[in-house]
């Protein structure tokens, strides 16, 4: 027996408007819309719809819709329909339920619930269009031994560190879990922007080696396409311990996204599900760690700095304190709301911790032990505007990774389908007729606009503060002030409470 | 009483300050009728100075000077020194009573050395532990406060006018090579003694006017260096800041100067290669000892006085010279009201450092 699971949304066509052009049933992959010749009409499937909007904004005539379904179960504080719903579909398919991008659960956004400062009177603020406004970064270890040369200048004894112009970087995206086109559009703003892109642990593929000077390179668990070459051409290496997606399991690329194409980048067989194990089977502690880290710098020379990425976990503030002694030059926190192409539904909707949370108790922590400078921090999971970056730097972020918004950038509509490889948006998808749907000239323009945008609001805001050099908003918490929190909230960010002077 | 430092206390402020490079000494006086003029820019809640060269005759011992709320933490201080230094002479410091000066501490002053089984015994180099020992009693003794602790050299402050402050403890009695002063107006103070400026560490002083933006940022990291952010002003970070680039880091003041008032990049850029590489790689170094938001800061220190602003220059500061005689003060009537016709006068650029040094410690006139 299979019970039917009513779809989450219906498709509403206006009768009035529709001309039966079809474009909704060519663009849509699956397969929802069709055309009913007997009638002579368009008709929709709603239980197969994600909701992506492809056909809402191609429809010619705006004669299309998505709602909210009015279906019900008796209605039921404790067993929603959702939560109903879905013991219907592991009972009938016996399986793990699957999602993709970040958790959509009502959890508590602490970003929402901090305010920023700003100068009246006893200091000026700063206008951005008059005044130099620095959004400049250098990221990795600041430690330093003081030397000089026999003209007694100072010998620049820094390690290797990434400049960026803003403090902002797209995060890990695999090829494979997303498509060419997407990665080409990240590469090429990330150039244009003079930030960086991360492959993910998909490999690169041989086309995008020339944006190397932008690329961070993952080695994660399952050493997809890793080489000499790989690890070469990049201008920094990324060791994934962690996601925020999916804290504590691994990877799941399933064989029907491995193509070609996708298979030489990853080398592996085509069409073979490609799967990373939960840990690195040569890490199973901090010393082990440490000698991969190691391992990479000798394998580059110590040319390139090792970033190593963490999930926001219960105990962050502690491992983050073990990677800054492990010779890691950047950690990246990513926290439980992050996004991901394919995770086990209960893992990303119940496991990991806020990143606001996570970088404070981190940047503290790392502080405490007067370690701050042997590592740079970058966060992500979710950074969704330029206001969170602010606040994240303010709490002590040296940077920002963001994925879900460069994502929404291209045109995701946040369907939360990639899983399906389906994705009409030609992103999240390897099928060709898909992929060709995003045009990297116009993808990476929008990449470019976005971050573009954001680092105006970042310097107006800064401004405001009478900050004009984004290295002196880094771990400055007296210009937050929290609404909302309970006393341990705000003792974990580290902040006073709206209305506490200084 | 709250003592400062339970909150933060930024202020608006007045500060002067003048350097004999000769080495000549001269009387407090003239720092007194310097910052009176500019009276409306301190609005009676702080006041202070501080005198260069003015302990000669025990110029090998660290001077402290301390406020004591009570007996009972004078007893403990002292009892505090004696186990950790050989005290040469102590006595209560001379004051003039002045009606416009009230509710001061007992306020004293010693000539310590470090004990020489103590120091050898802690490991530390000498000035690290007068430091850790200043820090002990300030955070440790309730009541007492070191406000004062280099070596021929003192600070002197307290709630007030600076005019009366100066005159309260009689500096037209003190001579010294270089002398600081500051006025203060601040937005926010329970009127302790200790809150007032300059702030010394060791022989640095710092005056400062402003309100800088990147206070948190600044604290936070030096803290991780062992200093300990007590009272919560600006001009105290911006102290330990120095104290750690110079003495710890072992920087050049011109260097401090491209840390904490660092050209903007796109400035450094432009400069010539040299340069350009030395101030990125400090930028790069030290990012989170940059300063922002207005200051201009006198930097007292043995042999010479630095004048730095913000690098927006968002605080006035004027420089001039007379001679072996420089000046720097917040207006131009500070200067002329002591030297009425200086040979240059000089607005320093916002992140220039202006650095007047006696002549024997390679100062130039």
């Amino acid at each position: 027996m299979e019970l039917f699971v009513h779809g989450d949304y219906e498709v509403v066509r206006n009768p009035d408007l529709c001309i039966a052009c079809r474009v909704c049933e060519r663009q849509c992959a699956n397969e929802v819309h069709w055309y009913d010749e007997t009638a002579g009409k368009m008709k929709a499937y709603s239980d197969k719809c994600v909701n992506c909007h492809r056909c809402v904004c191609l429809c010619p005539t705006h004669a299309l819709k998505i709602v909210k379904t009015d279906d019900t179960y008796k209605i039921n504080a404790n067993w929603n329909n959702a939560t109903i719903n879905e013991v219907y579909k592991q009972a009938n398919s016996g399986g793990v339920l699957l999602s993709s991008m970040g958790n959509p659960k009502p959890y508590p956004v602490f970003w929402d619930k901090m305010l920023v400062n700003a100068s009246q009177v006893t200091n000026p603020p700063i206008d951005p269009l008059r005044e130099p406004m620095e959004t400049k970064v250098w990221l990795g270890k600041r430690t330093v031994k003081i030397e000089r040369d026999e003209k007694g200048r100072l010998k620049n004894t820094l390690a290797p560190q990434l400049e960026l112009s803003v403090p902002v970087m797209f995060s890990a995206m695999s090829y494979g879990s997303i498509s060419y086109n997407a990665h080409e559009s990240l590469a090429r703003a990330a150039e244009e922007l003079g930030i960086y892109y991360n492959t993910g642990e998909g490999g690169l593929h041989k086309d995008f080696y020339k944006y190397g000077k932008n690329t961070i390179v993952q080695v994660a668990s399952g050493r997809f396409g890793g080489f000499k070459g790989y690890l070469e051409t990049a201008a920094a290496i990324e060791i994934k311990m962690g996601q925020g997606a999916k804290p504590g399991i691994g990877g799941h690329l399933p064989g029907a996204k491995i193509n070609e194409d996708v298979s030489q980048t990853r080398m592996i067989p085509r069409g073979v599900d490609a799967i990373s194990p939960a840990p690195h089977h040569d890490i199973y502690s901090i010393e082990d760690l440490r000698q991969l880290v190691y391992s990479l710098k000798e394998a580059t020379e110590y040319k390139k700095p090792v970033i190593v990425k963490i999930a926001a976990v219960h105990n962050a503030a502690a491992i983050a304190s073990g990677i800054a002694r492990s010779g890691a030059d950047i950690i990246a926190i990513d926290g439980f709301r992050g996004g991901t192409g394919a995770a086990p539904t209960r893992i990303r909707d119940n496991v990991g911790i806020p990143i606001e949370l996570a970088l404070a108790s981190v940047d503290a922590r790392l502080r405490e032990e007067g370690i701050r400078d042997d590592v740079s921090i970058v966060v992500g999971g979710s950074i969704r505007s330029s206001a969170d970056v602010v606040k994240a730097i303010a709490l002590g972020a040296d940077a920002c990774y963001i994925g879900t918004a460069a994502l929404l950038a291209l045109g995701c509509p946040l369907c939360r389908s990639c899983h399906e490889g389906k994705c009409n948006w030609g992103i999240a998808t390897q099928r060709p007729d898909l992929v060709k749907r995003l045009n990297p000239d116009i993808g990476y323009k929008r990449l470019v606009n976005l971050v573009t945008a954001w680092n105006h609001e970042i310097q107006e805001m800064m401004g405001g503060m009478g900050i004009n050099s984004v290295e002196a908003l880094r771990g400055n918490r007296l210009m937050l002030r929290g609404i909302g929190l309970t006393d341990t909230e705000l003792s974990v960010l580290g902040i006073r409470y709206a209305g506490q002077s200084l | 009483m709250i003592r400062e430092g339970i909150f933060r206390n930024p202020s608006g402020c007045a500060v002067s300050g003048v350097i004999d490079r000769s080495g000549k000494r001269m009387s407090g006086e003239c720092m007194i009728r310097s910052i009176a003029t500019m009276h409306d820019r301190s609005n009676g809640l702080g006041g202070g100075f501080a005198g260069y060269g003015i302990y000669p005759h025990y110029k090998d011992f660290y001077a402290f000077h301390l406020f004591f709320d009570s007996k009972m933490a004078k007893g403990a201080a002292e009892a505090f020194l004696g186990r950790h230094f050989e005290i040469a002479y102590s006595s209560e410091i001379q004051t003039h009573k002045l009606p416009s000066v009230t509710d001061e501490p007992m306020i004293w002053r010693y000539f310590c050395a470090p004990l020489p089984r103590k120091l050898a015994d802690s490991h530390l180099d000498e000035r690290e532990y007068v430091v850790r020992c200043v820090n002990r009693i300030n955070v440790q003794i309730d009541g007492a406060y070191v406000f004062s602790s280099g070596k021929n050299m003192g600070i002197f402050k307290g709630v007030g006018f600076p005019e009366d402050i100066g005159r309260f403890y009689g500096l037209d009695e003190y001579e010294g090579y270089a002398w600081t002063c500051h006025g203060r107006y601040p937005t926010n103070t329970p009127g302790w003694w200790g809150g007032a400026h300059p702030f010394g560490l060791l022989d640095f002083s710092v005056v400062h006017n402003g309100e800088i933006s990147s206070y948190d940022a600044n604290r936070r990291y030096i803290e991780m260096f062992g200093y300990k952010c007590t009272l919560q002003t600006d001009t105290e970070v911006i102290t330990y800041i120095v104290d750690y680039l110079v003495r710890k880091c072992g920087l050049t003041l011109k260097e401090v100067s491209h840390v904490i008032a660092a050209s903007f990049w796109s400035t450094i850029a432009d400069k010539p290669e040299e340069d350009r590489e030395q101030e990125t790689l400090l930028r790069r170094m030290f990012p989170s000892l940059l300063v922002t938001g207005p200051f201009s800061i006198i930097l007292g220190y043995t042999g010479g006085l630095m004048a730095l602003n913000d690098r927006l220059k968002l605080r006035s500061m004027v420089c001039a010279e007379k001679g072996d005689l420089a000046f720097i003060a917040s207006e131009e009537c500070a200067i002329r009201a002591i030297e009425p016709s200086p040979d240059t006068v000089y607005a320093p650029a916002g992140g220039e450092a202006v650095i007047y040094e006696l002549y024997d410690r390679g100062g130039r006139a």
